[in-house]
């Protein structure tokens, strides 16, 4: 392996980077489908599904038909998000306890789970719950979720904030779950997680395969038609 | 008829050491006033069995930063930075348990199981030290049981008999903690006579209650 060139951090704001991600995200859901989306970023993928689309959300602390955080002065502290902040809940939506809710997601009844991650790696595998020593919130319903949906979506910026690659060739942290991931949505690229490695479907307006391929950790395999988004 | 006490009458009971399961997903459906009766009451030593470690100025997280559990068995404590502290400096053993595997591992205690087998956490830290077991050809992890001395439950509505209902995003890991304990204890916000709480309601059976604790009621 050769040594890759240190990558430059892109110039767009933190912001549109986050936006550009959601929207993106949001294009794979299916109508009908039944989806979880973690915390922090993946959570923005909610204000950007088509309103064509019936997409029910599922949290993970029991209840499908999350909907927007609720207004000031109109909270229920009996109903929040994964994240403890008071939410609403739209029409067609139950609610159940945390074993059902976990029969749910382990079970394969989520068709969708979108989660933020620290690296994912060629095989597919991911750490997002820890860095020894600094940081250990600990795995949540994590590792259930990667588990048990049947499609695995990374959203997550390309580089971490030292501009260092978050895609490589394996993962160095403790893993959340091994060869799960299916696509990964940066606000450069996306990639799929193919059975042979990493193929490069999708770059951003404004970039370029060789600016992905320098902020990439390891080999990409370039789709023979890349779009843009 | 169950007994029915004030939340510091119903905690007096449990002692310095306990295993305690204690009901709640970041606060929400925790039994607040139950927890504030304990850390009143001083108990200390305690093992507790609860999904995160919460916020530091609220239920379970005000015992953690009380310094009153020695032993925390959770899936989340990301948003109470003194758990982390106090997980790092040796202060309070934490022993992270998957969100899902830990609703099975206490369902299966009160359930009759002698365990449960689940893909989740295989190929991780979490498999450490497991038995795995290949069931038509897929691998599982081997999780045992968790028990407790006594479970504290948050319900909205209860009647004298502790049949009971706990609203909406409450209910997270009420039932299945009250299944799991020798000793539970339901906190509620309003208790009923017995006919007023339409058994089509009831989330927690009254058969796993043991006491009811309401507000200065009698």
């Amino acid at each position: 392996m050769t040594q890759k060139p240190k990558p430059t951090a892109e110039p767009a704001a933190g912001a549109d980077k986050r936006v550009r991600i959601a929207r993106r995200v949001a294009a794979e859901l299916a109508d009908g489908s039944l989806v979880n989306l973690g915390i922090g970023l993946p959570t923005l993928v909610a204000n950007f599904i088509p309103k064509d689309k019936t997409v029910f959300l599922q949290s993970e602390n029991g209840f499908i038909g999350l909907g927007p955080e609720a207004a000031p002065g109109t909270e229920d502290w009996d109903l929040v998000n994964a994240g403890g902040k008071p939410v609403t809940m739209v029409p067609g939506g139950c609610y159940f306890d945390s074993s059902l809710s976990f029969a749910v997601i382990r079970g394969g009844h989520v068709d969708v789970t979108v989660l933020g991650a620290l690296e994912v790696d060629e095989e597919g595998n991911l750490a997002n719950y820890m860095i020894p020593g600094k940081m250990v919130p600990g795995m949540g319903g994590a590792m259930d979720l990667v588990v048990g949906a049947k499609k695995v979506i990374i959203a997550m910026e390309h580089v971490n904030k030292h501009g260092a690659p978050k895609i490589l060739r394996r993962c160095t942290l403790p893993l959340t779950a091994r060869k799960e991931v299916d696509l990964i949505v940066t606000d450069m690229a996306v990639i799929r997680v193919a059975h042979d490695g990493l193929i490069l479907e999708q770059i951003a307006e404004g970039t370029t395969v060789e600016a992905v391929v320098r902020c990439t950790g390891c080999q990409l395999q370039i789709h023979q038609k890349v779009g843009e988004f | 008829m169950k007994k029915i006490q004030t939340p510091q009458e119903a905690v007096a009971p449990i002692p310095d050491g306990a295993v305690l399961m204690i009901g709640g997903f970041m606060c929400c459906g925790q039994p607040i006033r139950l927890t504030e009766a304990l850390l009143a009451q001083g108990t200390k030593d305690l093992t507790v069995i609860t999904n995160d470690a919460g916020f530091p100025d609220r239920g379970v997280g005000k015992l953690v930063v009380a310094g009153r559990i020695k032993r925390l068995i959770a899936s989340h404590i990301g948003l109470n930075p003194t758990a982390g502290q106090k997980m790092n400096s040796g202060e309070m053993a934490v022993e992270l348990v998957p969100q899902g595997t830990l609703a099975e591992r206490i369902r299966c205690a009160g359930a009759g199981l002698g365990g449960v087998l689940t893909p989740t956490g295989l190929g991780t830290q979490v498999e450490s030290g497991k038995r795995k077991m290949e069931i038509d050809g897929r691998t599982y992890l081997l999780e045992t049981p968790l028990k407790a001395d006594f479970a504290l439950v948050k319900t909205s509505v209860c009647d004298r008999c502790g049949n009971a209902f706990t609203a909406k995003a409450g209910k997270n890991f009420n039932l299945v903690m009250a299944m799991a304990a020798q000793h539970t204890i339901a906190e509620t916000d309003r208790l009923v006579e017995i006919g007023e709480l339409d058994p089509e309601r009831v989330t927690i059976p009254g058969i796993f209650i043991n006491t009811v604790a309401v507000q200065g009621a009698r």
